[in-house]
């Protein structure tokens, strides 16, 4: 995390209160929370930029569940950023070799975590992350594998994953 | 038949009524306050139906009406959301007022009216109906725009400058004169001071004194509360409405959330009866002289509210679309312009003021949403982008830097 974004917020007396950004490619993007628990995301124009261009209401669910899907893939982002920072500890994108024998199987079997002491973090599958696999998480083909651990412990999953190693 | 058959009779078939125009007013995108004053209108004096029995009934629902509309505008706010908000926006409230305030009272002297009668047409043209204008702006999807705290804060202004405005009208149409009048605002301003400090300094031990755990005891306690203190504020000769918007303000954080939720039925309810009563009291013979001088009036005043909202919304750093939609904006009169000539027609000092004042807030209510949409049009796009492109076009070829 080098630049901090600032995010404004303005009172709107007898409403809420609004919160907004100009993000790094010149758009500003907002939440108007309303006092009563509603609350607006707001698009605002390129040409017009007083203007929102779009104000999409979000349900508490519709909320936690676009800040979870942003919190994810920001996660993501940090853990690849943790590169060289722990002594010792890499984060690794591992593609699984299409020969690999763990399509179509469980990641429970690969017993990653037991033999190499690397974690699988995510899965990168059609540009969707899919964050914590759990051990019935199944492996497809083109999948790409998030891991963290030392150097030799990502090794190990490259090669369990490759089948260089016997299961 | 027994008197309070019919009046049950009357009311049944008046809200019903108010009911059903207000739903096809819905469907037009009309707000209901004009319909409900056209209502007034054909029922009563003069109207198309009169009402025997219920007219008492009507103007006590009415007062408390007012009261209702008043402490919801209170609980809207909290106390230092108002002094922030007057901090940041005083320069603009002070444009409002002049821009506003003024065309009203010259035009009330040169229809040859008493100041008494002026000072009123003054707070009438003046003041834009926060209720109308903060639906409109829900509904065009406008909340989040930039311009959208400069108009919130020009109608807070409003709001709060009534808390010193109607005490002083009230003064002045009791006939006790301009002395008396000032010293009712001296009175108003110390009480209205001391409930803002209060409120801010001690607003949740007052909140914490009224329980949020059961909505029927909050309820009856802020409704009770409420129509007390207006009472007392009355009785002081500090108008009720405004000891109401006081109580509204003193009260704060969940007990305020939870009274607006419970208050606001009542609220629709009593408001909507003193639309009609405003109609009532209003015969319609009155009308049609009036419709022109009403109309030239209401184009005034339109235009120094886009003025107002120009400036205000440059002040803010806003570029000019969005300064013409806070201008634009800003146009509805509403509710205090109603509760203001209900003062003046309850002292009966110019006979004249009710129907203008009916027609006017006719008018500007029902035009000033359709003209908020304006800068929406495609057309009006284009035309302000070709109007600043034409205006840019000169200061093109300056020297080109070296």
């Amino acid at each position: 995390m080098t630049v901090r974004v600032r995010v404004e917020q303005t009172p709107l007396p007898g409403i809420g209160v609004r919160h907004d950004l100009v993000t790094s490619s010149g758009r500003t993007v907002g939440v108007v929370s309303h006092r009563n628990g509603r609350r607006d995301l707001v698009l605002y124009d390129v040409d017009d930029p007083d203007a929102c261009l779009a104000s999409i209401p979000l349900t508490d669910d519709e909320a936690e569940a676009l800040a979870d899907v942003l919190g994810a893939s920001l996660m993501l982002g940090q853990l690849a950023g943790l590169r060289q920072q722990a002594a010792g500890l890499l984060t690794e994108q591992i593609a699984l070799p299409a020969g690999s024998p763990f399509v179509g199987r469980k990641l429970g079997d690969t017993r990653a975590r037991t033999r190499t002491s690397a974690s699988i973090v995510a899965v990168l599958r059609d540009r969707e992350v899919i964050p914590s696999p759990g051990p019935p998480f199944v492996f497809e083909a083109n999948d790409v594998v998030v891991a963290v651990g030392t150097r030799s412990g990502l090794d190990g999953i490259t090669a369990i994953l490759a089948g260089d190693t016997d299961g | 038949m027994h008197s309070t058959t019919v009046l049950l009779i009357e009311v049944g078939a008046l809200l019903f009524a108010l009911g059903m125009l207000g739903r096809l007013g819905r469907r037009f995108g009309l707000s209901p306050i004009p319909l409900y004053l056209l209502a007034g209108l054909a029922f009563g004096h003069g109207g198309l139906i009169p009402l025997s029995a219920s007219e008492e009934f009507i103007e006590i629902g009415a007062e408390i009406g007012v009261i209702l509309l008043l402490v919801m505008l209170g609980l809207e706010y909290s106390a230092g959301e108002l002094v922030s908000n007057l901090r940041a926006a005083a320069p603009a409230g002070l444009i409002d007022a002049l821009l506003n305030a003024l065309p009203g009272a010259g035009f009330a002297l040169l229809l040859g009216w008493e100041w008494q009668a002026a000072l009123v047409l003054a707070g009438i043209t003046w003041v834009s109906s926060s209720g109308v204008i903060a639906k409109v702006l829900g509904d065009l999807g406008r909340l989040g725009n930039r311009e959208t705290p400069v108009i919130l804060s020009v109608l807070v202004i409003e709001d709060l400058a009534m808390a010193f405005y109607l005490p002083l009208v009230t003064a002045v149409l009791a006939g006790v004169g301009l002395v008396g009048g000032v010293k009712a605002l001296a009175v108003a301003v110390v009480t209205v001071v001391a409930v803002l400090v209060v409120a801010i300094r001690y607003g949740h031990t007052i909140s914490r004194f009224i329980s949020v755990q059961d909505p029927e005891a909050l309820l009856l306690s802020v409704l009770g509360l409420t129509l007390f203190v207006a009472g007392v504020a009355a009785e002081l000769k500090v108008s009720a409405a405004v000891g109401a918007f006081l109580v509204g303000i003193a009260l704060s954080g969940p007990v305020a959330h939870h009274a607006t939720q419970l208050l606001e039925p009542l609220r629709d309810l009593f408001a909507a009866v003193f639309f009609v009563f405003f109609g009532l009291s209003t015969n319609p013979a009155d009308m049609p002289p009036v419709l022109v001088p009403a109309f030239g009036l209401a184009v005034l005043t339109m235009l120094t509210k886009v003025l107002t909202g120009y400036l205000a919304a440059r002040r803010a750093g806003i570029a000019l679309p969005g300064r013409l939609r806070a201008g634009l904006g800003l146009l509805p009169r509403g509710e205090f312009s109603v509760v203001i000539a209900g003062l003046a027609v309850a002292s009966g000092v110019e006979p004249r003021l009710a129907p203008l004042a009916t027609a006017y807030v006719l008018i500007t209510v029902v035009s000033g949403p359709m003209l908020a949409r304006l800068p929406d049009y495609p057309w009006f796009k284009n035309f302000i982008r070709r109007w600043t492109a034409v205006k840019r076009g000169p200061a093109q070829p300056l020297p080109a830097g070296d």
